[in-house]
């Protein structure tokens, strides 16, 4: 019964918000996977309070979810929305601003009571003036189609009201041509122990699509063609997931055990969750009593020869930070994975931010130089936990992994790797002694591979090389303590030379883009989207730009520097206040521009754009 | 923080010469502290004579392992125990080459010498064994042990152990700490290796100072203890360590003394048996900055008065048998065996398994009244970790047999893009 015209799109963006207890985040990922099932490219932006439930109405309780799907190919979330859907007046207030000129509000407007306007702040009912003047409003009574549509459901009335998600993720179905069958599929077995819930569930489900059939509010509808995606099996996927994913295919290709200790953290408690479900993997899991018996015991579990891995955000690599050195000067493998926030201190935990980059550099007591991995999609995240995974024991040494809020918590569609063509993974523990002292076979913990300056790793049980390494500065080669000057100067500069040798093996950085001209735009970690959107529009308007984006922070690749020296300005975009950019100065000293947003959220393509034009266009001091 | 430093060779620091010949001030008059070796030369007067071992196979060679370590029921002895050798091993086989650096005299080496001595008799291949340590005097262990060790950082050493063991059940995982790296920055690890029951032992040294830092108040030191930190005396309330063990849940609490090696290598023994997380606090002197803490305990002339040993289905008697305790309501109270009123049927039995009981004796700490407990307090067997860890993993593997990545990749919802 196709009764309204049907409009065909590129891309949209929709922004579903409400009371952190609406319902909003479910709503977002359902819609995000019936987009997936729809074959559109997508990005998502997930974005709630720190409180669990703030108090109902309030502008800081508001939850949002943000999701940028198209045929063509998307790369962030969407600088401005399309359509906002708004539960309640607290959530039309603080989000009206990101709605473009002409976009849609859908407002629920059973909530825009005197009460909850008061709440929000709204002196007066902002759908009685001409506020929402340039904007085309949706006017949906939810919680009264609600109420009428369980009027026979033995559910008591806050359950009845706190379904009205369901209608909306209907209604926003129906809106952008969506199939219902996974959201349908999802709540039946979500709710399957909860008939009642179960039905009401799929009821409004149902009503919500199809009142947009018979509402006349709309007089068409939109339809969003399949993105042109390279062929394969592809599945939406949260980064967090993908790095748990990447983690446990190293654990499987190297044949070493993983072993992942955490304590839960905003916003990387969801690393940990995901990885105690793959028991039947053999992954041991350890929720520990704080951050630093977290990363000891992980130290624990290296030196005993498992894949060791731990989790936090910034304020948990602060606590480690002790126990990091000890693994970097004993000299045992292993990943720190670090979801970043904003910061300092607390900071703004469920916000995303790349301000950790100078304490995975130079967060520790002493030289004690890491590698640091940086991945720049969700999907990515997935590659980058491998790699990560493979320098640590290749190199015997810690790695970080620098991922952030916003990769952790988005979604994009990802091609499913195939095992067998991951990057090979050997694994060498030492099995025989390598030294002779008077006569007597001894087995050295510090002597070094040529190549990668690696030390053996012999685990204990290894009988005949039983050993002892610890904190204290030790003699090369022997691992005895030393505090010798000279031994204590070599030493650290072998250190550090064998994290630089990292860069040997890492391929040839992408240009994407011009491959000379006016502008580089280098860029590291999760803003990978937003720069190669803001090239895009850069290229197409006929800019000279081309940009980089470093997967590898630390050391840094072989032939950027080279790359450099091809362009007339240098632009380094990042959601901090400055900190690839110093490393950059530091190493090159070349005139490497910031341009830094620190307000808890990706950037927008749009704003790359302006300010690279200005660059180009002269208007921009070197700041 | 106590901070790394190389430890100083045998010069005291300036005005301790004088105070460590003048524990006397603490010691029965006329009384010496026992003359203080080096580990070589102390040894033999500890070898059970008459007690060597009939095999001896040449070394590095092992008599294939019965059972798999650490699966030793409590208390059971492997056979031929008695003496150095028992596993074709001497004391020698354990020892490194590194130069033990403590203070000479201190009571550490007596540990060690101990520790060096009933490795031999553990069923445990020598390559399984691990020490592993924090920071602090007591934590340079692991340099002379010839097994794999970790001398980590500050209060840590449990966290490591609980990494290793849970992913490791196999290795036999030592722990040694001190009173300042395990109680006081590796306070919280400590109580929550307790309550998990991680089948280790931890070794702690208890000397009541901090002594790498060189002589701060630890805390175990006594309230009003004047040291450097505090010149006008500690106005901190000492921890008693059994009692924040057992508050933790441990397994098995006991305490012995640096002193006793006897009493010291029994203690070791059964805290390395115990299936779970084994404690044992040992009185340890700091000959230069707390020189004759436990002389009280330890030296001939008051040991007998001042101490009570403990052992499990056994009547609490003490001085030399003249002395018992009773538990009058919920006090203990000490009763004179020797008149015609009280006899050994009066005095309390121990029972290693009563957590009651256990409170009760850990709690006689330091009572003017009642003399120091040593011995094993408590002992009952709960799961362990690492067990309840496999085991889990062992139920999913059993129910969904082992996962396969190709298949967790393509798991939940995917669609196929044709090209």
């Amino acid at each position: 019964m196709e009764l309204k015209t049907v409009e065909s799109i590129p891309e949209a963006t929709i922004l579903f918000a409400g009371d952190s207890g609406d319902g909003m985040q479910l709503t977002g990922s359902q819609f995000t996977l019936a987009t997936a099932y729809a074959m559109n490219d997508l990005a998502t932006l997930p974005d709630f309070p720190a409180e669990i439930r703030a108090p109902a109405g309030t502008t800081y309780g508001v939850s949002g979810f943000q999701l940028h799907f198209g045929s063509v190919n998307i790369q962030t979330p969407g600088d401005e929305v399309d359509l906002l859907v708004a539960m309640n007046p607290a959530a039309l207030k603080v989000n009206l601003e990101r709605v473009r000129k002409g976009g849609s509000v859908l407002v629920n407007t059973s909530a825009f009571d005197k009460r909850s306007l008061d709440l929000a702040g709204y002196d007066e009912n902002p759908l009685e003036n001409d506020s929402l003047e340039g904007y085309q409003l949706i006017r949906v009574e939810l919680t009264k189609l609600t109420r009428e549509a369980l009027k026979d459901s033995d559910l008591n009335q806050k359950e009845i009201d706190r379904s009205k998600n369901m209608f909306a993720l209907g209604l926003a179905l129906w809106l952008y041509s969506r199939p219902v069958e996974p959201a349908e599929r999802w709540i039946s077995a979500k709710f399957a122990k909860k008939p009642d819930i179960l039905e009401a569930n799929l009821h409004l489900l149902k009503k919500g699509y199809h009142y947009g059939e018979t509402t006349e509010q709309f007089v068409s509808r939109f339809e969003v063609d399949p993105a042109s995606l390279e062929p394969g099996r592809y599945r939406a996927i949260q980064g967090v997931h993908a790095l748990a994913l990447g983690l446990l295919a190293a654990s499987v290709e190297s044949g070493l055990p993983l072993f992942y200790g955490s304590y839960p953290i905003t916003p990387a408690s969801d690393l940990l969750h995901t990885l105690s479900r793959y028991k039947q993997f053999g992954v041991m899991t350890f929720q520990a009593e704080d951050e630093i018996a977290a990363v000891g015991a992980t130290i624990g579990a290296a030196f005993g020869g498992s894949l060791a891995v731990t989790g936090t955000s910034g304020p948990g690599v602060a606590l480690k930070a002790e126990a990091i050195g000890l693994a970097h000067i004993m000299e045992l493998p292993m990943v720190i994975v670090n979801m970043q926030r904003g910061g300092p201190s607390t900071g703004l935990p469920t916000k995303t931010e790349q301000s950790d980059l100078l304490q995975a550099m130079y967060g520790r007591n002493g030289d004690s130089s890491l590698p640091i991995v940086a991945p720049s999609t969700p999907g990515d995240c997935f590659e980058a936990a491998y790699e990560a995974a493979r320098i640590a024991v290749t190199y015997m040494t810690p790695v970080m992994l620098l991922s952030d809020g916003y990769l952790a918590n988005g979604s994009a569609p990802w091609l499913i790797p195939d095992p067998a063509e991951l990057p090979s993974f050997p694994v060498k523990f030492a099995t025989k002694t390598n030294a002779t002292i008077e006569g007597e076979e001894v087995f050295h913990p510090y002597v070094r591979d040529r190549e990668t300056l690696a030390r053996p790793w012999a685990k204990p049980g290894t009988a005949n090389l039983e050993h002892r390494i610890g904190g204290l500065e030790k003699q090369d080669e022997t691992g005895n303590v030393s505090y010798d000057a000279a031994n204590h100067e070599m030493m650290t500069r072998l250190r550090e030379e064998k994290t630089d040798r990292v860069a040997r093996d890492l391929p040839p950085l992408d240009i994407y883009g011009a491959k000379e001209g006016d502008v580089l735009v280098v860029g590291w970690g999760s803003t990978r989207g937003s720069i190669q959107a803001a090239l895009d529009r850069l290229l197409a308007a006929g800019r000279s730009v081309g940009a980089v984006h470093l997967r590898h922070v630390n050391p840094l690749p072989l032939d950027l520097e080279e790359i450099c020296g091809r362009y007339r300005e240098l632009i380094v975009p990042e959601l901090n206040n400055g900190q690839l950019v110093r490393i950059l100065r530091d190493k090159y000293l070349l005139p490497f521009r910031s341009f830094t947003k620190i307000q808890g959220r990706p950037f927008m393509a749009g704003e790359i754009v302006s300010y690279v034009e200005s660059v180009i266009d002269g208007g921009q001091d070197n700041g | 923080m106590a901070d790394d430093k190389k430890p100083r060779k045998p010069t005291l620091p300036p005005g301790m010469g004088g105070k460590s010949a003048a524990a006397g001030g603490k010691l029965p008059p006329g009384k010496r502290p026992a003359p203080t070796l080096p580990p070589g030369k102390s040894a033999s007067a500890t070898l059970p004579p008459g007690k060597r071992p009939p095999a001896k196979l040449p070394p590095g060679k092992r008599p294939p392992g019965k059972l798999p370590p650490g699966k030793r029921p409590p208390g059971a002895r492997p056979p031929g125990v008695g003496g150095d050798g028992a596993s074709g091993l001497t004391r020698a086989d354990f020892s490194t080459d590194q130069d033990v650096r403590w203070c000479p005299g201190c009571g550490d080496y007596a540990i060690l010498a101990t520790v060096q001595r009933l490795m031999p008799e553990i069923d445990t291949p020598k390559e399984n064994v691990v020490f592993i340590s924090g920071i602090g005097c007591s934590s340079r262990f692991p340099y002379y042990m010839k097994t794999y060790g970790m001398h980590s950082i500050h209060g840590r050493a449990p966290t490591i152990a609980t990494g290793l063991k849970a992913s490791r059940p196999e290795l036999d995982v030592w722990i040694v700490t001190g009173d300042g790296d395990g109680l006081s920055i590796g306070g919280n690890h400590l109580i929550h290796l307790m309550r998990r029951n991680v089948n280790v032992q931890l070794l702690l040294f208890n000397n009541q100072i901090y002594g790498l830092t060189k002589g701060q108040y630890s805390p175990t030191s006594e309230k009003g203890k004047v040291t450097k930190s505090t010149p006008f005396g500690s106005i901190d309330h000492p921890f008693n360590p059994s009692a924040l063990v057992l508050g933790a849940d441990a397994t098995f609490v006991a305490r012995t003394m640096d002193r006793d090696p006897k009493h010291l290598k029994r203690m070791l023994r059964e805290t390395h048996d115990h299936r779970g997380t084994g404690f044992l606090e040992i009185y340890q002197n700091c000959n230069i900055f707390n020189d004759g803490a436990f002389f009280e305990y330890t030296e001939k002339a008051t040991k007998s008065d001042r101490t009570i040993f403990v052992e499990n289905g056994k009547p609490l008697v003490y001085a030399g048998g003249t002395m018992g305790l009773r538990l009058n309501g919920l006090k203990l109270e000490p009763i004179d065996l020797t008149g015609d009123k009280w006899s050994k049927d009066d005095c309390l039995v121990h029972d290693e398994t009563s957590v009651e009981l256990a409170g009760v004796i850990g709690r006689m700490f330091r009572v003017d009244t009642l003399p120091q407990p040593f011995g094993v307090f408590y002992r009952v067997s709960r799961p362990t970790y690492e067990d309840q860890l496999h085991s889990q993993i062992q139920d999913v593997l059993d129910r969904r047999g082992k996962g396969k990545l190709g298949e967790l990749l393509n798991s939940g919802d995917t669609w196929e893009v044709s090209g």
